[in-house]
């Protein structure tokens, strides 16, 4: 039995409980972080690993600017390992249509400060050379990045513990509670305050919270060194990403600092098992194929699959769980965990602290989208 | 029909027995396969396609496995990307 007492217990030891843990900790919290595998072993080390500022909504903008403004505040200290590489996104525009919005993009960010640039087919080309023909242009964003999940966590989690946080390992929390959660062998760790930070499961422990795992697949290639300068995503991503229900497939590729070249993207919901969907995947490499041929040519050295923790209005859920005192949710960060892990840090120990948030929280907290029966 | 022609290995000639595998060529020639990422020179472990230790460009396309390639007249090899 654990005989130390704790402030906080952080369930789930990925990228957004790692950087929970970091900040709880910064702030002299008592913390554990308890995960049934390793650091950073879920969603963290499955996704692709971009520092990126969307506007599907004001508030996702609010939520990934923030973040990525904080991700640019750590970068000299993060670890090589990390490879945070501002290698920049280009929003893909096929045709004039996509072009409009390009515009309609651009004029959002700057709006609000962000640095874009709005290029035509040939700076498209001279940017990525690989592309192929005929396409009309895109959107500049010099200042999205990538980075290396798995390791970003660990370094998170590793500055929490130099702060005192506790790491339990290989320890499934089967049970969340008030105040306590408690652990497969029967184990009760308790703390005034439990995060659940398990990404797409994370409703098997809150019940009630709407959080539909949503599948994704990528494929990583052998090296190809210049081969990708920038982020790739393809405006028709938009429809892609924005489609609740149906399966859908983007072209979205990232350059590694190996030379490696990351292919996505796919989403599926309703599809529970890990194992690679073949025809899902043939059809995210044809995508990616019809903007990048030579991509036809390379060797995928692997592909694998993850879950996405989705929530109805594409937004997380971070703040107090309903119908808990103790339970806090931090989850629900879809494709953009990565990113938003250092802002959903923040903002849910703001709210526990009473302390004053950067940015509105009201957007992300769970009371919103409570399913009906949980009042029941 | 020769029982002999020339491929290129890094821009040398290098003559062949008809029926070799470009690994074949490679070692020839002389060279290491590949230089791995910490430096070190790699070359066929496996010499039936699986390690992927024996990988070099040929006719232009990086990664190709070279123990499991026949070599054809003229033939480009290069080792050294």
């Amino acid at each position: 039995m654990s005989k130390e007492s704790y402030d906080v217990v952080i369930v789930g030891a990925g990228i957004v409980g790692a950087a929970c843990a970091d900040v709880f900790a910064q702030r002299g919290f008592r913390v554990v972080v308890v995960d049934r595998d390793v650091v950073g072993s879920g969603a963290t080390a499955a996704g692709m690993g971009h520092i990126v500022v969307m506007d599907d909504s004001d508030a996702q903008f609010a939520l990934t600017r923030y973040s990525q403004r904080l991700w640019q505040e750590l970068r000299q200290q993060l670890p090589d390992d990390v490879e945070y590489d501002q290698s920049g996104t280009i929003w893909v525009a096929a045709d004039e249509e996509e072009m409009v919005e390009v515009l309609r993009k651009r004029d959002y960010y700057q709006q609000r400060g962000l640095a874009v640039e709005v290029i035509d087919a040939h700076q498209l080309y001279d940017a990525e050379p690989n592309l192929r023909e005929g396409l009309a242009g895109g959107l500049l964003v010099p200042q999205d990045a990538v980075l290396y999940p798995p390791c970003a966590a660990r370094f998170l989690i590793g500055r929490a513990q130099q702060r005192g946080a506790r790491l339990r390992l290989g320890a499934s929390v089967t049970q969340i509670s008030e105040a306590c959660v408690r652990l497969n062998d029967g184990e009760e760790i308790r703390a005034d305050i439990v995060v659940n930070a398990v990404g797409a499961n994370a409703a098997a422990l809150t019940p009630g919270i709407d959080i539909k795992k949503r599948k994704g697949h990528l494929v990583i290639t052998d090296r190809y060194p210049g081969f990708l300068r920038h982020q790739l995503v393809e405006l028709g991503y938009l429809k892609s990403a924005h489609s609740v229900s149906r399966d859908s497939v983007a072209f979205n590729v990232q350059p590694r600092r190996t030379g490696q070249i990351l292919i996505g993207s796919s989403r599926q919901y309703g599809a529970e098992h890990k194992e690679v969907d073949q025809t899902m995947l043939a059809n995210m490499v044809l995508r990616a194929q019809e903007y990048m041929p030579a991509l036809g040519t390379m060797s995928a050295v692997r592909v694998w699959t993850g879950f996405r923790a989705a929530t109805p209005d594409k937004l997380p859920l971070i703040g107090p769980c309903p119908g808990y005192k103790s339970v806090f949710l931090a989850t629900g960060h879809e494709g953009l965990g990565i990113t938003t892990s250092l802002g959903t840090a923040r903002i849910l120990v703001d709210q526990v602290t009473g302390g004053n948030p950067e940015i509105a929280v009201e957007p992300y907290l769970p009371t919103r989208t409570v399913k009906e029966h949980t009042h029941a | 029909m020769p029982s002999e022609f020339t491929v290129r290995v890094n821009g040398d000639s290098i003559v062949v027995p008809v029926g070799s595998t470009v690994a074949v060529a490679i070692a020839i020639a002389g060279r290491p396969c590949r230089t791995s990422v910490t430096g070190e020179p790699r070359g066929p472990l496996c010499g039936m396609g699986i390690c992927f230790e024996c990988r070099a460009v040929v006719d232009g396309i990086p990664h190709s496995r070279t123990c499991q390639i026949l070599c054809e007249p003229n033939m480009e090899v290069s080792t050294d990307e």
